[in-house]
């Protein structure tokens, strides 16, 4: 089981309150974690990868364990706290105005 | 007694805005889907209570909402619990998925448009600008966007197919203005079903006679000489907002980035009607929902000067088609007026005597109920107002 914690915006648009636990199979990485998220809320497509190239959209930003990974390959394992469930993955609007 | 309900898209969030048929006092209800632009929000024509709703961010990109219950409550097409599942057993939720078609038979030899410095650029989603309900069937709904293309949808908003023949019309030789490389404007033929128009930022305008499978530019008497040195262009005109009368769809009118036009064949010539307006630069243009002769616009200084003439927000009036003009100013500010009115902001409704309403990027929306003669502000501080559709009930 795998924690992630959605912006106001999106946990709003999932009808989420709070954190979003989920059962990633296989390897966790950002791409298995948001293939996990967006099966289970398809209203989220699109909204954190864009549909065409499924890559993260500019203005989102991805952090855990006090680090910023939103630069790291998505098929890079997560670190282990969030495989085990102990940290949460961060799914974060950006500063960025507005 | 009929009702009348305003459709009001923010930059941060929708409004609803009600009143009966005298529509003296008004409730306002919002924000919905606060925080995000709603660029456009209109209901179908042959089930009101059915509104569709273009929901986007710069931070988590494009969402489609509807309504199945004049507004009350919302959902992403195809997201409620008993949709999410296909037959398949794959989840749903392609509502917001606009990807262009790129299939050998229709969109892939013309994926590319030019860009600000004349290289060609693919085609790239970015928003929906305008949605326009189908006219006879609630389930299917046309979507302008940026970059501009028209999609289609015959569930409910639910998928989207894009109509790929308009990237044919010249599609390589269009480029972004300054506000983006949007389709604004979808306009609807009820005499003819398969009739289509279309206007593009800094692209021109175009008709489809075959539902969408084909277009051609229609732009003969567009003259734009501080844009476009060819006299004769098809395409690169920069039009704001074309409406037409029901009764009479062959007769469009046109406020372009300069210029306000007319044409009486559906678009196959244009002529000038600028008349006596004080600048014949503005955004949106309205017909009176009786008087299909009756016109509105509102003039706005210059094209870097986005704001009223000498800071008095008049509405200019034409009962004859067009050349004369007459300024509508009761219960407008008259001094001190800085605010612009988007072309997607204004909008007529279906009483008699005729209401027309307007929202400006101050966060006002005014309102008048007698054709423009008499105008008040219905709310004043909501965010920059994008749009303001018009529902008679």
């Amino acid at each position: 089981m795998v924690r992630v914690v959605l912006p106001q915006h999106l946990r709003t648009l999932a009808r989420v309150s709070g954190e979003v636990t989920l059962d990633v199979t296989g390897l966790v990485t950002i791409d298995s974690m948001l293939d996990a998220l967006e099966t289970r809320y398809p209203m989220l497509r699109g909204t954190i990868r864009d549909h065409m190239r499924r890559r993260r959209r500019p203005f989102i930003r991805f952090f855990a364990c006090e680090q910023d990974l939103s630069h790291e390959p998505p098929d890079t394992p997560l670190p282990e706290a969030v495989m085990t469930g102990a940290e949460p993955l961060l799914i974060v609007g950006a500063m960025a105005g507005g | 007694m009929n009702s009348v309900r305003l459709l009001v898209g923010t930059r941060k969030g929708a409004f609803i805005l009600t009143s009966d048929g005298k529509r003296k006092q008004w409730t306002v209800d919002g924000p919905h889907f606060g925080g995000w632009e709603l660029y456009h929000l209109k209901g179908s024509p042959v089930d009101p209570d059915r509104i569709y709703a273009s929901q986007t961010s710069s931070w988590f990109g494009q969402v489609i909402q509807r309504s199945d219950d004049g507004g009350k409550t919302w959902n992403p097409p195809g997201t409620k619990p008993e949709d999410l599942m296909g037959a398949d057993g794959m989840p749903k939720g392609e509502s917001n998925m606009f990807l262009y078609d790129v299939s050998e038979k229709t969109g892939k030899p013309l994926t590319t448009h030019q860009h600000y410095d004349g290289s060609q650029r693919p085609w790239e989603f970015k928003r929906v600008w305008h949605l326009e309900p189908s006219l006879t069937d609630p389930d299917t709904v046309y979507a302008g966007v940026e970059d501009a293309a028209i999609f289609k949808s015959i569930d409910g908003g639910t998928t989207w197919t894009e109509l790929a023949g308009l990237r044919s019309a010249k599609g390589q030789l269009w480029q972004p203005g300054a506000g983006g490389m949007c389709l604004h404007t979808i306009l609807l033929d009820e005499n003819s079903p398969d009739r289509i128009f279309v206007a593009i930022s800094a692209a021109g305008t175009f008709r489809s006679d075959d539902a969408g499978q084909t277009w051609k530019p229609i732009t003969k008497g567009l003259l734009s000489q501080y844009g476009l040195p060819d006299p004769d262009a098809e395409v690169g005109h920069c039009v704001h907002c074309i409406t037409m009368h029901p009764s009479r769809p062959n007769v469009l009118f046109m406020q372009k980035h300069w210029d306000v036009l007319r044409s009486d064949n559906g678009g196959e010539s244009w002529q000038e009607i600028s008349g006596n307006l004080p600048s014949d630069f503005g955004f949106p243009i309205a017909v009176h929902a009786h008087e299909p002769n009756t016109v509105y616009v509102v003039p706005i200084k210059s094209d870097s000067e986005h704001y009223p003439p000498e800071g008095k927000l008049r509405v200019y009036r034409s009962k004859v088609g067009g050349n004369e003009w007459e300024a509508l100013t009761k219960g407008l500010p008259q001094q001190d007026c800085y605010v612009n009115i988007l072309r997607d902001a204004m909008a007529v409704d279906q009483l008699d005597p005729c209401g027309i309403y307007f929202g400006t990027t101050g966060g006002q929306v005014y309102g008048s109920a007698d054709g423009g003669d008499n105008w008040a502000p219905i709310v004043r501080d909501l965010p920059a107002v994008l749009s303001v559709e018009a529902q008679t009930l």
